[in-house]
């Protein structure tokens, strides 16, 4: 039995929970006119029903598939151990993935060897049983809680408040999710960064000056020799974000200033939202022009000039990267600057200052922490940002402040380590997410000083 | 010609009035950066979008080329019993090698003809194919077919190809160009519409790689983002907003909220894959997996843009409806939620815009393995528009560049449709009160 019919049989039944409750509690009190004896509405009967009749049985459905799992595998292996079969270690986890392979139907059954399909076919078997046990569960438990409420059923139940109760409940849990998530990326990073750093010392990670994560397959291979320092990847994360900066900051502040204090509403009407297309284009594709444009660009200027600039160098990563950040810091200081009052700048018109002058002198002194923070928050995003340093930056760490040549981020690193197949218990996997635990920290770090900032700054004027 | 004036007031006169001329400059200067600013950042949306759009409009295009096709019995059916799998199993490319020997008589050699039969497409043999199992009548007789083309003669077709270059450094030859202009001045080449584009999944051959597999997994990723980030995302929200008194733990969510909606995204990448999959055991690949981590990642705009919604509902409707006695949960139910579901609905699609962009997480959880099937469910393996762009780039031929700025602007029209209809929703259904 598939579990979408068993959804839909449980949602069929919450609906038939709810209109046999509804009908009861007219029943009660004999009639739609005595309605009023009611102490709730027969509707929250029949929600209170319908819930009690769907939410039990969608837990024993959850329940029963993440225990299911467990039992099959454990009975498989018996029987596979059965057949004389490896009992532990990696040996049996691969022929547990092969049976896995099998029964999912990505390797065809003729294609296996005969313990393995003798083991997918136990295990089809025992799936199909508790498929159907798990469904039978399920619609047993949520008959039950229909029945519990139905038989309750009195003039004097509080239904309204009972359901309301639930309401309130599962809008609190829900509202829990955002703790669960940041829970879930600490334990699931940190977790895999503890076992990377049981293999590589977190001092040799933190200040090693070389990275290069192929580990040796065979002891007798060359050139895998597997260094995990990543200073060269900061290095060329902040070199990048550096060019970003220089580009975004100046471009994105002097258009908020003249968007917010010059432009005349029609031209802000029209500028501001073709300014902010640039935050609304996906980064792939500011990763492919990047690569394909601004690349042989800047390659080609060089030549001109020169200079030898690779292909995949840092300055047209940072460059693109720069554009698409303009539009986050034009409207964040946007935003700042507007909050300023304007009983400041009529202060500083007054003492005959030039508009220049009070916004140089007044305005933006006024608007500066506010505006820190918004470049804080850009800095957070260009140092997390993917897809173009994917596309447009190269892979070799290199340890160079050059801005022509070619530099790894930290993101492109991750990227790198897991596309593909991963075993979890190589280091070379397992660094990925010891990146991505300094990454989670130092954008926090950035972040939460940043809200700061920018939430006293707002209070300020409030 | 007047005397200077020399008394120390009209000194002060020109001092001040050099002063102002210097300001007034600066004034100008400063006023300039801002134009200049605006100026810049308006050329490079005009630069992205004119380089991506050149680009990829030859996408659209694909040529075709015309063969006169005999269907030999003795090719496709030697037996001559006409059975299904017989014929499904047939070599068609040899039709279309026999087609082209006898539109080239003249070409003999072993390596001319390998040449030559690489002017059509390995997976025009298809066409065919279905031509003669929906009308097996076929069999026996010719007729002229439109097959597609190889991508180089496609790019030749379009006058990307520079002929000007030296042979060696062209991917398709002197002679190989003869034909295809002779193909031409036959009326032999045709340049249409690319359907294929369209109703195709990925592929290896350029000419046949479409984008309609991508935009099917990433409509599935897409419905169930939507379907677990909006009831969520407005539940917490309206938990948030309307129930929970100011406490240490709601300071706390809203701590967490405001962090995760500025976590990179590539870390909620990193927690699907070991939460998701190494944990759960979900299957790699899965639009599935995939809604989940973008739920994740867009949980935290659209629970900040619901609450937003919310509190630009005034006071005075809760105080009246509480007022009539109904209960909280009545309150917000009947009145509240409805008056603010425009402002939801604006930021669950600015949300789910995001979300239609976004790659980087998918890549971690497996969404960047070659899927040339289109997805038929949220457990199949399944690629995303913007990966697709992603794989494309990475493609060493260069008919891929058009595909993958063609995949662009495909991505780009959703973009715009669901940002057009946040904007239309924002403008035809927002009250102020």
């Amino acid at each position: 039995m598939p579990t979408s019919s068993v959804v839909i049989a449980i949602l069929a039944l919450s609906y038939a929970a709810y209109r046999l409750a509804r009908r009861r509690s007219f029943a009660v009190v004999g009639g739609p006119q005595a309605i009023r004896k009611l102490h709730s509405l027969p509707g929250y009967h029949g929600l209170l029903a319908a819930l009690w009749a769907a939410l039990p049985a969608f837990a024993v459905l959850v329940l029963w598939h993440v225990l299911a799992e467990r039992v099959i595998v454990d009975a498989v292996l018996a029987q596979l151990a059965g057949d004389g079969a490896p009992s532990g270690g990696a040996a049996r986890d691969l022929l547990l993935n092969d049976v896995r392979n099998v029964v999912a139907g990505s390797v065809p059954f003729a294609e296996a060897s005969a313990p393995v399909q003798a083991a997918a076919r136990h295990w089809q078997h025992l799936d199909a049983i508790s498929r159907i046990g798990g469904a039978i569960a399920a619609l047993l438990v949520g008959v039950l809680g229909g029945v519990l409420v139905w038989r309750r059923i009195t003039p004097e139940l509080r239904a309204r408040n009972r359901v309301e109760r639930l309401v309130e409940i599962n809008l609190l849990l829900c509202s829990m999710i955002a703790i669960l998530t940041t829970v879930g990326i600490v334990v699931s990073v940190l977790y895999e960064a503890l076992q990377f750093f049981r293999m590589v010392p977190v001092s040799e990670f933190l200040f090693g000056l070389k990275w290069s994560p192929q580990m040796a397959i065979r002891a007798d291979q060359v050139g895998s020799s597997g260094a995990f320092g990543a200073v060269p990847l900061f290095a060329g994360t902040l070199l990048i974000s550096a060019i970003a900066m220089s580009i975004a900051v100046p471009i994105g502040l002097f258009a908020a200033i003249y968007l917010a204090e010059y432009a005349d509403w029609r031209v802000r009407a029209i500028t501001k939202p073709l300014l902010e297309v640039l935050a609304g284009v996906p980064t792939v594709v500011y990763g492919f022009f990047a690569a394909l444009t601004v690349g042989p660009l800047l390659r080609a200027l060089g030549q001109s000039l020169g200079l030898q600039v690779a292909s995949e160098s840092a300055l047209a990563a940072g460059l693109v990267m720069g554009i698409m950040i303009i539009p986050f810091v034009s409207s964040l200081a946007d935003d700042m600057i507007t909050a300023v009052p304007q009983s400041l700048r009529d202060g500083s018109y007054a003492l005959g200052a030039t508009r220049s002058e009070t916004i140089r002198r007044v305005v933006l002194p006024a608007a500066l922490p506010g505006i820190a923070g918004g470049v804080l928050l850009a800095v957070s995003r260009a140092i997390g940002e993917t897809m173009i340093v994917v596309m447009a930056a190269g892979l070799s760490a290199n340890l160079t402040a050059n801005p022509l040549q070619a530099v790894t981020t930290v993101t492109v690193q991750i990227v790198t380590l897991l596309v593909g197949d991963q075993e979890f218990d190589s280091p070379k996997t397992l660094a990925a997410f010891a990146l991505g635990l300094v990454l989670f920290v130092a954008t926090l770090l950035l972040n939460i000083v940043a809200l700061q900032i920018v939430r006293r700054y707002r209070e300020q004027y409030e | 010609m007047s005397e200077p004036d020399l008394t120390p007031r009209a000194r002060t006169r020109d001092r001040v009035a050099a002063s102002l001329r210097r300001r007034y400059r600066a004034e100008r200067r400063f006023r300039a950066y801002g134009i200049g600013a605006v100026a810049i950042g308006l050329l490079f949306v005009v630069f992205v979008f004119y380089t991506i759009i050149s680009k990829g409009y030859p996408a659209f295009l694909q040529t075709y080329v015309q063969l006169d096709v005999d269907y030999s019995a003795e090719l496709l059916d030697p037996e001559g019993k006409r059975a299904t799998a017989d014929l499904e199993s047939a070599d068609y490319q040899a039709l279309i090698k026999a087609a082209l020997r006898e539109r080239f008589p003249e070409v003999t050699e072993r390596a001319e003809l390998r040449k030559l039969y690489a002017l059509i497409s390995s997976g025009a043999d298809l066409t065919l194919r279905n031509r003669v199992l929906s009308d097996p009548g076929r069999i026996g007789k010719r007729e002229s077919v439109w097959l597609l083309a190889k991508d180089q003669v496609d790019l030749l077709a379009k006058g990307e190809v520079d002929r000007s270059l030296p042979e060696s450094q062209r991917n398709i030859d002197d002679q190989a160009i003869g034909w295809v202009d002779r193909l031409r001045a036959e009326h032999r080449l045709e340049t249409r519409f690319n359907v294929a584009f369209f109703r195709n999944g990925d592929s290896r051959e350029p000419e046949q790689a479409g984008v309609w597999g991508a935009v099917v997994g990433s409509f599935f990723t897409l419905v169930v983002t939507l379907g677990l980030s909006f009831p969520i995302g407005v539940a917490a929200a309206v938990y948030l907003e309307e129930f929970a008194k100011r406490s240490r733990f709601t300071d706390l969510i809203e701590v967490n909220i405001n962090n995760l909606a500025a976590v990179p995204s590539i870390v909620f990448g990193l927690l699907g894959l070991a939460m998701f999959i190494q944990f759960f055991g979900l299957p790699r690949s899965a639009p599935l997996v995939g809604g989940l981590v973008l739920t994740l990642m867009t949980l935290p705009t659209i629970i900040i843009t619901s609450r937003a919604a919310l509190k630009a509902v005034p006071p005075s409707i809760r105080e009246a409806a509480l007022g009539m006695g109904a209960s909280r949960v009545q309150t917000m139910l009947h009145h509240v939620l409805p008056l603010a579901m425009p402002g939801m609905l604006t930021g669950a699609i600015i949300g789910m815009a995001r979300a239609l962009g976004e790659s980087a997480p998918l890549l971690m959880i497996g969404m960047v393995a070659f899927v040339a099937d289109v997805p038929k469910s949220l457990s199949s393996a399944a690629t995303v528009l913007p990966v697709q762009v992603y794989l494309w780039s990475s493609s060493p031929e260069r008919a891929f560049v058009e595909r993958t700025s063609g995949a662009i602007i495909v991505l780009l029209a959703f973009l715009l449709i669901m940002n057009a209809a946040a904007v239309f929703l924002r403008s035809r259904f927002e009250r102020r009160w």
